[in-house]
């Protein structure tokens, strides 16, 4: 079975007073059917803005300038208006980074639910009830609650009523934009856990963005670090923890305490990211990385996929010289 | 513990809640006592609604006490606590995007900071003071760093600016209130360490609140962990970190994140992370809903803090009976 998603050579530009600023920049990956896919980096990095690129929901200053998104076989970024309103909710949904601000505040959930079903399908009412109380059952809040006001939740419940309604329409992908970020470590622990069992009830594919790598560390089956608009390192969920390649990498990776061992100083990533109107030439973690080469400051390094790990990092794929 | 130097005793903060007719009152802390002691790090855990905002904003002088006394630096702090003591214990907030003003250069906000606390220096004396502050956190070269606006820094960059401020009235003590939420993981690790460098090279103590435990075990001495406005567990930061005791703090130690730690199959699965009920609460422990130890006996009052050790308490009847 081909994959469901394919992104090609993504590139994503933001007009600014100073010129374009490439804040995506050549992304490729593939996302099979059922797959938990984490993208990971420091904000800036131009993770979110993919997603929005991916879900053909920029707008101004942002604009795409390159790159395909085939979804399913059909390419997003060819569709009209009226075309991609059909396969939203229905083929693909978003969550959104902050659900105190997704929901509109006037309207109880029951209703926005039900807006969803209204717009994309031709269900009868009694179908329509029956669908999102089913939903609101499914992430574990209580039916009853279709008749309350955002406002009436707490958030880790409003985080779970976007979820459902992404979910309604039974979308083979779902789009999250740090869903968890605004929660307490229990909310979150448990928002990561229902995601993980109604994927696996449902076979859908999650794309799923975050700055906390640990959070996704337990859940995703493969993930992608992106730092400048570009993808780093690309692998397994679990080789990229156990043995990070990139340096950049291995900075994230040692940038939070741990619970566990003995207590250690840790460093962090010295440094801040570049510019991406006048991106440095050769590597873009160059500047602050501790390994950093000749060559990194004058070549642009690849990303070079070794039996399904991709770095892109001087270090590991050395520049061969003809 | 060396000298103390806050000791807050049987502090609480209502508030009501609610229409004019409302019989609703929040308890956003409810009896809380603990002490910090000179050039020491104290950490205050919990999860939003935990009232740890709170204690700090009626350290700072912001919300008066409903009940209780604070004592700082020996002297019992009133409704009027006077510019100096405020000077002693300054506060940095969460938000460093909103907490510094944008259009002033950087060094305007910080001279000022200067002038009203240290009437000592002169011009130019605060300028080397300021140049001097901005580097102690680890902001280099001062002299250009004072000449930036706001907008020109990042967030790291700003937060440290705030413990610059803070550090501009000589403090003893400084409040600070989620200081690194807001910032990117990678960037949190630094400030995390100009919170150590200020204790190990200026003896400042530090009372720092956050909900991430990592973080607090990384830079804190000493640990309390709130529950709905109430401290359910305190100790030294490896005791409670290597013998958590009362259940709300274990929950929180399997669900802290780690990708060095296995998935831990427990409490975690079913809990919802819920917040507790604050308004109007029971008489009985407010963890007991969502406690999987829970007996009659938790139901119907609050347990008292009982020490384990000499530096370990806990609020549980389960874990002391």
């Amino acid at each position: 079975m081909s994959d469901l998603l394919s992104v090609r050579d993504l590139r994503v530009d933001y007009e600014t007073p100073a010129g374009p600023a490439r804040a995506v920049n050549g992304v490729s990956f593939d996302l099979a059917r059922g797959e938990f896919l984490a993208i990971v980096g420091e904000s800036g990095c131009g993770k979110s803005t993919m997603l929005f690129a991916i879900a053909q929901l920029l707008a101004y200053p942002a604009s795409q300038v390159g790159g395909t998104v085939i979804f399913d076989g059909v390419d997003l970024t060819t569709l009209t208006p009226e075309e991609l309103r059909r396969h939203r909710w229905r083929d693909f949904s978003v969550v959104m980074q902050s659900a105190m601000n997704a929901l509109n505040p006037t309207m109880s959930i029951g209703a926005q639910l039900a807006d969803v079903c209204r717009a994309h399908t031709d269900w009868d009412d009694a179908h329509i009830a029956q669908r999102c109380a089913e939903v609101l059952a499914m992430v574990s809040i209580d039916p009853a609650h279709l008749k309350s006001y955002p406002f009436q939740l707490s958030g880790g419940m409003r985080q779970r009523a976007m979820i459902a309604m992404a979910l309604l329409l039974e979308p083979k992908l779902v789009i999250m934009d740090e869903p968890t970020s605004a929660l307490d470590v229990v909310a979150q622990r448990s928002l990561m856990r229902q995601v993980q069992t109604l994927r696996e009830q449902l076979g859908f594919s999650v794309l799923f963005v975050t700055h906390d790598m640990s959070v996704v560390s337990h859940f995703s089956d493969r993930l992608a670090v992106m730092y400048a608009g570009e993808v780093m390192e690309l692998g397994s969920t679990r080789a990229v923890f156990d043995s990070p390649q990139h340096p950049y990498s291995h900075g994230l990776m040692d940038a939070f305490p741990s619970l566990l061992g003995a207590p250690r100083a840790l460093t962090g990533i010295a440094g801040n990211p570049p510019s991406l109107v006048n991106p440095p030439e050769g590597c873009l973690f160059a500047p602050r990385c501790t390994q950093v080469m000749d060559d990194c400051r004058t070549l642009h390094p690849e990303l070079i996929d070794d039996d399904g790990r991709s770095v892109r990092c001087h270090l590991i794929h050395p520049v061969v010289r003809r | 513990m060396t000298e103390s130097i806050l000791s807050v005793a049987g502090l609480s903060r209502f508030f009501r809640v609610g229409g004019f007719r409302s019989r609703g009152i929040l308890h956003a802390t409810d009896e809380v006592t603990f002490e910090v002691g000179a050039g020491e790090i104290v950490a205050l855990v919990g999860e939003s609604g935990s009232g740890k905002s709170t204690i700090a904003r009626v350290l700072a002088g912001l919300y008066p006490p409903s009940a209780g006394s604070i004592t700082f630096e020996g002297q019992p702090i009133g409704r009027r606590s006077s510019r100096r003591v405020r000077g002693r214990m300054p506060m940095v907030f969460q938000d460093p995007f909103g907490s510094i003003n944008p259009v002033l250069r950087v060094g305007h906000s910080l001279e000022r900071s200067l002038k009203l606390h240290r009437s000592d220096l002169n011009a130019s004396a605060r300028h080397e003071e300021a140049i001097s502050l901005v580097e102690r956190v680890g902001l280099t070269p001062g002299a250009e760093v004072l000449r930036r606006f706001p907008h020109e820094l990042s967030g790291g960059q700003r937060q440290r600016l705030g413990f610059a401020q803070a550090l501009a009235s000589r403090p003893s003590l400084i409040l600070a209130d989620e200081p690194v939420s807001m910032l990117d993981v990678s960037i949190r690790i630094g400030l995390l360490n100009v919170m150590k460098d200020l204790r190990d090279r200026e003896g400042v103590s530090l009372l720092y609140i956050t909900h991430d435990l990592a973080s607090a075990r990384y830079v804190a001495d000493r640990m309390i962990v709130l529950y709905a406005g109430r401290i359910v567990e305190e100790g030294l930061t490896e005791e409670v970190i290597s013998s958590p005791q009362h259940p709300y703090t274990r929950l929180l130690m399997s669900t802290a994140p780690d990708p060095r730690l296995p998935l831990s199959d427990d409490a975690s699965v079913t809990d919802l992370g819920e917040p507790p009920k604050v308004i109007n609460p029971g008489p009985g422990c407010r963890f007991a809903p969502r406690c999987p130890l829970a007996m009659d006996q938790c139901r119907a009052s609050t347990p008292a803090p009982v020490s384990l050790s000499p530096t370990q308490r806990v609020a549980c009847y389960a874990v002391t009976a």
